[in-house]
């Protein structure tokens, strides 16, 4: 297998990876967030503008990690620098 | 694949470029400021108003609450730079109703650009609530060991909300332009329409991150923080 195929091969299943058990954790993370917010808003519903405030702000970031592991399979599909440095080099021969 | 409206080049010379960040973000600070100042040209205080005034009305005291909410005490020192933050951003996500539009937020050079103007902005207004010494006894806070620590998270909470802001409306147009070529009308349809939330919900959680930073900076070790005032009614 030649480098060009090994280098396509790698970037296609890492993409494919990250981004699969990327959003896993967050997933989670999301859910048990706005369970608990949930049920501190039937607990308290006269803090409800700042719990869900609250509640929002922690999505986003909470929602940052499975963002960055979207940009990473996105760039291993569409940017990726070893990919583009085979192809120069197969087109310079 | 077009990953960012950096690509979009209108008009070349040499390695001078006018690409679609550009003529975007410049076409958004002109609807900004020119809307802001014909509407704001005739203020009322009477009973009787335009409604575009009391649209800016409703939009400005919102972000002022928000703003005190979150524990700045003085709102009005920061909603210029606060309020702006967030009008651009989501003015940028709702213009992508118009067709042939691109965010600008949707290129990493906007959204770095937007973090660096916090990463300056949070020491600016903690420097002018505390003086020069108190904002930099902060660093050093429950113990000097800490100071390393500090000062990474001031940079790493900085590229946080540059990259959580392009990924967001990056994401938004890219998997739009993949379902127009897989399913031409009804999901990309209902695609924008979720981009367009999250694209309102990314621009209230970057400018309230930043309002949170500041009020970090600008809190200080003596003052309590405020009591809810929701609660208390």
């Amino acid at each position: 297998m030649d480098n060009m195929t090994l280098i396509a091969i790698a970037s296609i299943v890492t993409a494919g990876l990250t981004i699969a058990l990327g959003s896993i954790g967050p997933a989670l993370g999301e859910g048990r967030a706005v369970a608990t917010a949930l049920s501190s808003l039937a607990q308290q519903p006269d803090a409800a503008t700042t719990i869900t405030r609250t509640l929002f702000v922690g999505l986003a970031m909470i929602e940052s990690i499975a963002i960055y592991c979207f940009v990473i399979s996105m760039i291993l599909i569409f940017a990726n620098p070893f990919w583009n440095h085979v192809i120069a080099q197969t087109a310079g021969k | 694949m077009r990953l960012s409206p950096d690509e979009m080049i209108f008009w070349q010379y040499g390695f001078l470029k006018l690409n679609g960040t550009i003529v975007f973000t410049w076409g958004l600070m002109f609807v900004l400021a020119a809307g802001s100042k014909l509407i704001t040209r005739n203020l009322s205080t009477e009973l009787k108003r335009s409604r575009w005034q009391n649209l800016l009305e409703i939009v400005v005291t919102g972000i002022e609450k928000q703003i005190e909410d979150v524990g700045l005490r003085h709102p009005k020192k920061y909603i210029g730079f606060l309020g702006t933050l967030f009008l651009f951003v989501a003015l940028a996500s709702l213009c992508t109703i118009i067709p042939g539009y691109e965010p600008p937020t949707g290129s990493l050079s906007t959204t770095a650009a937007l973090a660096l103007c916090v990463l300056v902005a949070v020491p600016f207004f903690g420097i002018e609530e505390q003086g020069l010494g108190g904002y930099l006894k902060s660093y050093a806070e429950p113990t000097i060991i800490m100071l390393p620590f500090n000062i990474i998270s001031e940079l790493s909470r900085t590229l946080a909300l540059a990259v959580r802001l392009f990924g967001n409306m990056m994401s938004g147009t890219m998997i739009l332009a993949i379902l127009l070529t897989i399913t031409p009308f009804i999901f990309p349809i209902a695609m924008s329409a979720l981009g367009l939330l999250t694209g309102m919900v990314q621009a209230y959680i970057f400018s309230i991150l930043a309002a949170v930073y500041i009020a970090a900076a600008t809190r200080g070790r003596k003052a309590r923080p405020e009591p809810m005032q929701d609660i208390e009614a």
